[in-house]
């Protein structure tokens, strides 16, 4: 099996490695560029634990083959803090919006892709947007909680 | 398994047609990637067609239709405002195929070839009278949608074929449209079963008609008794019962852990009638 050359920028930084034909985005990011911050709870497209941002659309890196992330811009899970962490993951903190954490960094990327199209949505439009990340923990609410008053101080920041 | 890039779909269809092994074609994957995970599918070929110059690009032609490139994905026909305007039931179908994350890779394309007989986005193509490009090795053919499934999993399009373009027709003045399924969930489930009506008004009389049934017989169906049920009448209570009736007797359905061959059936006349009042209201401008 021939490998693929793969050269990308994932979280600003440029990255090449070489990727079997079969091997997904989300294998490759955590296997070969130790960017294991992206989790795989399905690997079939249902949980959304894997979900990253490919040139400004949010998806799942499971249902991606990493050869396709060629000259791509990637987003992870692991580029959201900088020096201070984002207000998402502040205010998931604060409101206990997790509890063992495996769906915390999809939920997180997805949320941050959410306020950037949308500041000020409702609960409902937080619900829908998050229908395809799973939490077995949390019972949702105050993830969507954390949410809002995250979007609320991002529009006060703004 | 060879990843192939090619550039143009004559190059696709002439690797396709050389594949002597499993082939797929790779639009957003989201099928081909679930397949290949659970081991369904193992590709010898995968052929992605992503890098075929115009593949994501949506275009309206000089007659008022629309030319839909194979990989534009869910997300992006859901924000062109022109686009949902002129065929909101389309777009609506599409929509409600997977997550937000799957709607940033799933295309038209891939739903009607995967062949699913509960597609979403299918019933509203046929029932918008949408046509594909097939490309093969000898050029290229027309082919009305409905013509494209052949059974669960399976197309009629020949060894080395591929689908290059979808077409919708002009929607023209005083037409509307409409997708509904019934899933017992809100969000992420597949359709028990699914309709789609697209009509066309003069005054408040209905002049033409096409209503397309998913997840009641292998293939989604387009009903001919069903939409002659309602053309030369105002939509009033005996064109919906007409119509019941006329998608009821249609429906094909099986059994399954998702609904039972009676319950199916009797949901396809719902649809079909709740479908039709909405499609009707858009038709007459009342509702988008
Ligand atoms: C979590 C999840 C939820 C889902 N929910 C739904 C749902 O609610 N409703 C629904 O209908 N589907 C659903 N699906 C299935 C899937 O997302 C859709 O069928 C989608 O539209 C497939 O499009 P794709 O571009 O990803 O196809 P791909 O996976 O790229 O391809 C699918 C098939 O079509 C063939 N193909 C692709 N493009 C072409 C072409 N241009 N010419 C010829 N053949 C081609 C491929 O060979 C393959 O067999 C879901 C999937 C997931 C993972
Ligand atoms: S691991 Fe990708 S959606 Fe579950
Ligand atoms: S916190 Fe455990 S799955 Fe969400």
């Amino acid at each position: 099996m021939s490998k693929i050359h793969v050269s990308t920028i994932v979280n600003g930084d440029p990255v090449e490695f070489l990727a079997n034909p079969r091997e997904t985005l989300l294998d490759a990011l955590r296997n070969q560029l130790d960017l294991t911050g992206t989790k795989e709870g399905c690997g079939t497209g249902d949980c959304g634990a894997c979900s990253v941002v490919v040139d400004g659309t949010l998806v799942c890196s499971c249902l991606m083959l990493a050869a396709e992330a060629n000259g791509k811009k990637v987003e992870t899970i692991e580029g959201m803090a900088g020096e201070e962490l984002h207000p998402l993951q502040r205010k998931f903190i604060e409101h206990a919006a997790l509890q063992c954490g495996y769906c915390t960094p999809g939920i997180l990327v997805a949320a941050k892709a959410l306020l950037e199209r949308n500041p000020d949505p409702t609960d409902t439009e937080v619900r829908y947007w998050l229908a395809g990340n799973l939490c077995r923990c949390t019972g949702y609410d105050k993830i969507i909680r954390a949410v809002q008053d995250a979007a609320a101080e991002m529009r006060g920041a703004a | 398994m060879r990843y192939h890039t090619p550039t143009s779909f004559a190059d696709a269809a002439v690797i396709a047609a050389a594949a002597t092994g499993t082939l797929r074609f790779l639009a957003g994957g989201t099928d081909v990637l679930v397949q290949m995970r659970a081991g369904v599918v193992q590709p010898d070929d995968l052929i992605d067609l992503k890098h075929i110059p115009g593949v994501d690009e949506i275009e309206q032609t000089p007659d008022g239709g629309w030319k839909i490139g194979i990989a534009v994905p869910g997300i992006v026909l859901g924000a062109h405002d022109a686009l949902v305007r002129d065929w909101p039931g389309v777009v609506e179908g599409m929509n409600l195929v997977g997550s937000t994350q799957v709607q940033g890779r799933a295309t038209l394309a891939g739903n009607l070839c995967n062949g699913s007989p509960a597609a979403d986005s299918v019933p509203g193509l046929i029932a918008a009278g949408a046509t594909v490009t097939v490309t093969g090795p000898n050029g290229s053919r027309e082919v009305p949608v409905e013509q494209v499934p052949a059974g669960p999993g399976r197309t009629n399009l020949a060894k080395g074929e591929v689908v290059s373009r979808i077409t919708l027709p002009p929607r023209g003045k005083n037409g509307g449209d409409c997708y509904l399924r019934f899933i017992p969930r809100t969000e992420m489930d597949i359709a028990v079963v699914g309709c789609a009506v697209s009509l066309r008004l003069d005054g408040d009389r209905i002049v033409e008609a096409r209503v397309a049934l998913g997840a009641v017989a292998p293939t989604v169906i387009l009903s001919d008794a069903a939409a002659k049920a309602i053309i030369g009448t105002t939509l009033d209570d005996a064109a919906l019962a007409a119509l019941t009736k006329a998608a009821q007797a249609e429906a094909k359905p099986i059994s399954d852990k998702r609904g039972t061959k009676e319950f199916r059936i009797e949901v396809a006349g719902v649809l079909a009638r709740r479908a039709a009042k909405i499609a009707y209201d858009r038709a007459k401008g009342l509702t988008k």
